[in-house]
């Protein structure tokens, strides 16, 4: 796969290229439409929707709160279940674990159950470097995968193709990963979706061994659940003798019961379902009924770093529902493609920045990916307040300041190229702190309004290029007050 | 220093601003949501289980205990089932109208086994009526958890009303975690292409589930 975001442009360059390409801006209108008024309806039909949300923010925060004390009672259980835990402190880490576990069993292909912390640390790469062969077996990954592409949302990664294009990449490119796609296969999502099945059901159906995430991780009895719809998840979880999840330390909550909550919440987010046609839950292993071997490696990755940060570790509460990418103005027009990073949308915008630093050009701009409209906050079940971290990390890439980065505390220098705000910021604070300096400019102004450009010079040109430059008033607020009120006591 | 040391550690340090004595677990979550939305009778709450299945496209079908033999011989052979899986522990009574030759569940049956059979009968553990869900965890009569995946055409009976509960914090409840379990909401189904819904890419395209009544 070329599926690398490295080299990637910053998030306006990549933006301004998707948004004139019309079948993607399209594709993502319908489905982001689509779902959108689904998922408020199905939101709709439970009145504690509120409550829930609120407990779902607890137990998350709380989980992250005390993150040591859970991960420490989880590898606990899963060892006590039958299950071997194994920690990655990186994507480099991870890739060699799991690499040499799949190795370990003599096979050079798997089978993967759609994963987002997989797709983050690029195992499918580095099992290719490794002689491994893995297939994705979620359609939408498949399609991702038979077209050497990037997925570009967190639920439906190929959101960005059609019927057309997905009917031509099945035709031009399943022959070479396995049974090829027949001869008249139509657009028709039904016949589609039953060439991949019988495409990917020769691979289930030899398949030694399954690679998958999870959604959720019991600190109390050492449960995993995967969430699902198509059951090729069931089939990698069970099939297989040996299964190897990979999870994030984020996904661990304190106890079986918490997931009444976020069985709850998940599902009517995601993709506006009362429930998943499939869920699995597994505590490692069990005699007779599925793999016999259980692998459980905790993705550190960044998130560390991330819950170092007051004010950004909410991210952390992440349940990747996805909910906000579908109500974002910004990604419905932009698409997953330009936020560089296989987290897109607003909690992509917040999540990558902190997980990978702000260190590229990217990742420093991603912060500013948003119109920060909160429609992504008022969505989300377990009340990210993204706006704030956004404005919080438009602040970091500004400023500089100290954060934590691969576990140690660093400070980072103000960005390159926000030379003008830094200014523009100083010269208002200096103006404010000092009313004659204020009036006087205020009042020069107003007399000389005729006379302003109607696009800024210099740095500001870009910001002008596509906003209307405020008008200045004939009169400046204060000298209007003091004209019309100035006489009264108190004024009104 | 190992990984483990290395990841807790930084766990540890990035929580320098949490107090030592903070909220213990069962006060910071306030569990105010509902057991279960709104107020049902029994009858209802059945009824309510039969038209969210039916929401997802399962088949659903009602009997007495006494008819459930029939209605099961009388799905098979609707169906051109010619074999069904049997999971241990099955009620023999079940099947005892039924033509289709029973292959029982055995552990070290080849997956490609289990796609040659037409056909599975199971019992459940517990089933969920506000989201149309049945749960399976491997209890008598329900098997492993890929005999109800790679067969097409899946049966599962339901005792009603003592299998039924209304919530999921109901069924969470009755579960043990110790057992794998399956959640089943209707047949298999992906949204991928284009958010169309389209039934049964990997699991079974047909789910009929038999809402039985009586001893």
């Amino acid at each position: 796969m070329s599926g690398t975001y490295l080299g990637m442009p910053a998030f306006p360059a990549a933006a301004r290229a998707a948004v004139r390409n019309p079948t993607l801006r399209g594709n993502l209108r319908h489905a982001t439409h689509t779902i959108r008024a689904k998922r408020a309806r199905a939101v709709a039909e439970v009145e504690d929707w509120a409550e829930l949300r609120e407990a779902g923010k607890r137990i998350k925060d709380h989980t992250l709160r005390h993150l040591d004390t859970y991960l420490e009672r989880l590898e606990e259980s899963v060892t006590a279940a039958g299950g071997v835990v194994h920690w990655a402190a990186d994507a480099e880490e991870a890739n060699r674990i799991v690499t040499s576990l799949v190795r370990a069993t003599g096979e050079t292909e798997v089978v993967k159950v759609k994963s987002m912390a997989t797709q983050e640390i690029g195992l499918n790469e580095a099992l290719e470097a490794a002689g491994v062969r893995a297939y994705e077996t979620d359609l939408a990954e498949l399609i991702v995968q038979l077209g050497d592409d990037r997925p570009s949302h967190i639920l439906v990664p190929a959101i960005h193709r059609n019927r057309g294009e997905i009917r031509d990449l099945f035709r031009a490119e399943m022959a070479a990963w396995g049974r090829p796609a027949p001869e008249d296969l139509t657009d028709g999502p039904a016949e589609l979706a039953e060439a991949a099945r019988l495409h990917l059901r020769e691979k289930f159906l030899r398949a030694k061994v399954g690679i998958s995430g999870a959604n959720f991780m019991v600190a109390e009895t050492g449960t995993l659940v995967v969430v699902e719809s198509e059951g090729n998840g069931r089939m990698c979880l069970t099939l297989p003798e040996t299964l190897i999840s990979v999870v994030g330390i984020e996904k661990v909550v304190p106890a079986w019961r918490d997931l009444e909550v976020f069985l709850q919440t998940l599902p009517r987010s995601s993709t506006a379902e009362r429930m998943n046609p499939y869920t699995s839950m597994w505590t490692g292993t069990t005699d007779g009924d599925g793999p016999s071997t259980f692998h459980l490696v905790l993705l550190d990755n960044g998130r560390t770093d991330t819950l170092a940060d007051e004010v950004g570790r909410q991210a952390l509460r992440c349940i990747r529902c996805s909910a906000c990418l579908n109500v974002c103005p910004v990604y419905e027009r932009a698409g997953g493609h330009a936020y560089g990073s296989v987290y897109p949308g607003p909690i992509g915008a917040i999540l990558s920045p902190q997980l990978r630093g702000t260190g590229s050009e990217i990742d420093a701009s991603l912060p500013y990916a948003s119109s920060l409209c909160g429609a992504c906050y008022e969505v989300c079940p377990v009340a990210i307040d993204i706006p704030e971290v956004l404005v919080h990390l438009r602040e970091r890439v500004v400023q500089g300041g100290p954060v934590t980065r691969a576990g140690n505390k660093v400070v980072l220098r103000p960005a390159k190229g926000h030379a003008a705000e830094r200014a523009a910021m100083r010269a208002a604070r200096w103006a404010f702190g000092r009313p004659g300096a204020l009036r006087t400019g205020q009042r020069l102004a107003s007399r000389t309004r005729r006379f302003h450009p109607r696009t800024l010079p210099g740095p500001g040109r870009a910001w002008s290029e596509t906003r209307e430059l405020p008008p200045v008033p004939p009169e400046p607020f204060r000298d209007w007050w003091q004209r019309t009120h100035g006489g009264e006591a108190g004024g009104k | 220093m190992s990984s483990r040391e290395r990841i807790l550690g930084r766990v540890r340090r990035a929580l320098a601003d949490v107090p030592g004595d903070d909220t213990p677990y069962e006060e910071a979550v306030v569990r105010d949501y509902l057991r279960e939305h709104g107020g049902r009778t029994v009858d209802e709450t059945v009824d309510l289980l039969a038209g969210n299945l039916a929401d997802y496209r399962a088949l659903v079908h009602r009997c007495a205990a006494g008819e459930l033999p029939s209605l099961i011989a009388g799905l098979l052979s609707a169906r051109g089932a010619r074999t069904v899986l049997v999971p241990p522990g099955l009620d023999q009574g079940w099947l005892a109208a039924a033509a289709a030759e029973r292959v029982p569940d055995r552990p070290e049956a080849d997956p490609h086994e289990l796609d040659r059979v037409d056909s599975v009968v199971t019992a459940c553990a517990v089933a969920i009526a506000e989201t149309g869900t049945i749960v399976l965890d491997g209890g008598p009569g329900q098997g492993r958890r890929r005999i109800t995946l790679v067969p097409d055409h899946h049966i599962c009976v339901v005792r009603v009303p003592d299998q039924v509960v209304s919530s999921v914090p109901q069924a969470l409840s009755r579960l043990d975690p110790a057992r794998p379990s399956t959640w089943i909401s209707g047949p298999s189904a992906t949204s991928d292409i284009e958010l169309d819904r389209v039934e049964g890419v990997h699991g079974p395209r047909t789910m009929e589930v038999v809402l039985v009544s009586g001893r």
